[in-house]
């Protein structure tokens, strides 16, 4: 992948050209080399392994915006079937930068939509770089409203830098759009499936990020201001963002240690876009799995489990003594493999509620 | 706390704290000199020109609710550096630092108030702590003030300023925006009155949350609103700004907010507001 090589996977590729070498040598000097071969594939995977098992805060931005990452569009393309694309906002235009409409994932009927990046300039300029106007969060809820007239699940893809920044996006009153969001997806009575696959962009991921199951890419991140931002305000430079970055602490464990995000999903070693077939297939069970278990919930209980899982979100210090208020415990998932099963976990909050029931 | 509950103030005058020291200062709008105890007077509105200066909370509240009524619910709440934030400062070093310089505790104040024979749920943002950014206290405070007003049949009136999320909190601040639009959708489903007042300034994260949500919304004269900020609009986009972009006028023309009123009417017209919209809840109350 010339001119896509992340700086930190140089070790990688350094390797990959002398297996390169060493198979042209093979080819033309007609002698064995396969044990060396083998031996330098070997150390390819050992390396790229060590590589993505040690990745700081700052390289795991790098690899949520890699070009090569699988996108919205690829995962619907790999996970669902019959996609039927529904369009506009029904008020302005329609916004490409988030694009959704009815899927089948297995047996499972849903409205999946997300926001949408860009591989090349001509996508990007269609798209404008995943960063969604107003039109795009009206045209999210008009899809999230009508699922939860048919009573179909909504399943969300998170992947944008921020919602955009422009003239427009504010007269057309881009916080408003967000706002809405927010407040009507604790209304919609259907489950809500999140998953940032790739960034999480500040109010422009949450816009489309309030959900009853809130999953994260492994090296996906989210936060609450891109790390050159926030740099530039807190460091006064903008080259500090690998600074800013763990500083953040905007990693998919950052967030499931904070209790912000229910789940981690594995990526194939090396990054998503290293195999994009394994981790198509790695999602779709994982949302696979959350569907199942949400769908036994109540429609009530759905609603009111949503809230409290917000609800709950915050640190802070109350009463004379300084108490600090601890995050809830969560009730653990056990840490998902790729080889797992169809077997559906349920959380103990709801087999309590399955109970009562 | 009973301290915030008998706080004191001066007779159907502001409090003389947002405006800086000495006797005299210089209005930035027409640049004219002001004998401060008149701007004070005045609710931080100049004499001269009618720039609406920014106000803390103290002022605010007793610009917005009957004498003595204030009280205030959770003043308990304190900010904690969770993610051990380590800038070039740090994060308990600029809370030490707000804390002593404001007498408050965090960026909001929430409680409630009597406002012409209204009992309402009263929630003040104070710009002068930490840019009025938004972290678990402020997102926890005012979440707690919708769900008890929900509750208690409330009304709630919140005056707004801000400059975004507190980074220093990290994804813990984000998450304060749907915390708080979740406790809005069941005050809101109870069909209880929300009134969202913009002052100078309400940005970002606050802006794309519980600010832009209310069934009224209203504006402060000249008050700066919007999601991004307009360096970073120009920086992004090269585009140039048209004039009076994201000012309170330029909302009201682009079809965001109800109206723009200056300090000196808003209680007036935020009392004839909540006699319509409240009308039934204080009818049953008398
Ligand atoms: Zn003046």
């Amino acid at each position: 992948m010339p001119g896509y090589t992340l700086p930190f996977e140089k070790p990688i590729i350094e390797l990959e050209e002398k297996l390169k070498e060493l198979e042209s040598f093979s080819e033309t000097q007609d002698i064995d080399v396969s044990l060396e071969i083998e031996r330098m594939q070997e150390k390819i995977e050992e390396t790229r392994r060590k590589v993505y098992s040690e990745l700081t805060p700052w390289q795991k931005v790098q690899v949520a915006r890699h070009p090569l990452r699988p996108y919205t569009s690829d995962y619907i393309e790999d996970i669902a079937t019959d996609f039927v694309e529904l369009h506009g906002d029904r008020l302005h235009a329609d916004d490409r930068a988030i694009i959704g409409g009815m899927a089948t994932i297995d047996s499972h009927r849903v409205m999946i939509l997300g926001t949408q990046k860009g591989r090349d300039t001509k996508a990007n300029l269609e798209c404008n770089f995943g960063c969604a106007y107003p039109e795009g969060y009206r045209k999210a809820l008009r899809l999230m409203k009508m699922a939860n007239k048919f009573r179909i699940p909504i399943v969300t893809l998170i992947d944008t830098p921020g919602a955009f920044p422009g003239v427009e996006s504010e007269e057309r009153h881009i916080a408003e759009a967000i706002a809405v969001n927010l407040r009507e997806m604790f209304t919609l009575s259907v489950p809500i499936i999140v998953a940032v696959i790739g960034e999480g962009g500040s109010g422009g991921a949450l816009g489309i990020g309030v959900g009853d199951r809130i999953l994260v890419l492994e090296h996906a991140y989210y936060s609450v201001i891109s790390p050159e931002g926030c740099a530039a305000i807190l460091w006064k430079d903008r080259a500090f963002a690998d600074k800013a970055s763990e500083a953040l602490r905007l990693t998919a464990n950052d967030l499931i240690e904070f209790g912000l995000a229910d789940e981690v999903v594995p990526e194939p070693f090396g990054g998503a876009h290293a195999n994009r077939e394994e981790m198509s297939a790695t999602l779709k069970k994982h949302l696979i799995k959350h569907l199942k278990a949400v769908s036994k919930i109540s429609p009530d209980q759905l609603l009111q489990k949503r809230y409290e899982k917000f609800r709950a979100m915050g640190l802070f210090a109350s009463g004379p003594e300084g108490k600090q208020k601890k995050p809830e415990p969560k009730a653990k998932e056990p840490e998902t493999t790729q080889d797992e099963g169809e077997s559906t976990q349920i959380p103990e909050s709801e087999k309590q509620t399955k109970d009562k029931a | 706390m009973p301290f915030f509950g008998k706080r004191k103030y001066s007779t159907g005058k502001a409090k003389k704290r947002d405006i800086p020291d000495g006797m005299w200062l210089k209005c930035p709008a027409c640049t004219e000199i002001i004998f401060k105890r008149e701007l004070d007077a005045a609710f931080g509105v100049c004499p001269k020109c009618e720039h609406h200066f920014q106000i803390d909370r103290r002022m605010r509240i007793s610009l917005l609710s009957e004498e003595n009524s204030f009280q205030e619910w959770d003043t308990d709440l304190r900010s904690i550096d969770s993610l051990n934030f380590t800038g070039l400062e740090a994060y308990t070093t600029k809370l030490e630092e707000n804390i002593k310089k404001t007498g408050e505790k965090d960026a909001v104040s929430c409680g409630e108030a009597m406002m012409g024979g209204h009992r309402i749920a009263l929630g003040v943002m104070d710009f002068k702590f930490l840019g009025a950014s938004m972290g678990s206290v402020v997102g926890e405070k005012i979440t707690r003030m919708f769900e008890r007003a929900t509750e208690e049949k409330l009304p709630v009136l919140m005056s707004c300023t801000s400059g975004g999320a507190r980074m220093y909190e990290g994804m813990l601040s984000l998450m304060q925006m749907a915390k708080t639009s979740g406790a809005i959708a069941r005050h809101s489903q109870a069909s209880l009155p929300y009134i969202s007042l913009l002052t100078h300034p309400t940005m970002a994260g606050v802006m794309a949350s519980f600010a832009t949500l209310g069934d009224v919304i209203i504006a402060e004269p000249g008050a700066l609103i919007g999601f991004a900020g307009a360096r970073v609009i120009k920086e992004t986009t090269q585009q140039d700004l048209p004039e009076g972009f994201q000012k309170a006028e330029f909302l009201l023309e682009h079809g965001l907010i109800d109206m723009v009123v200056p300090r000196n009417e808003l209680k007036g017209e935020i009392v004839k507001l909540l006699d319509y919209m409240n009308g039934s809840s204080r009818d049953q109350g008398q």
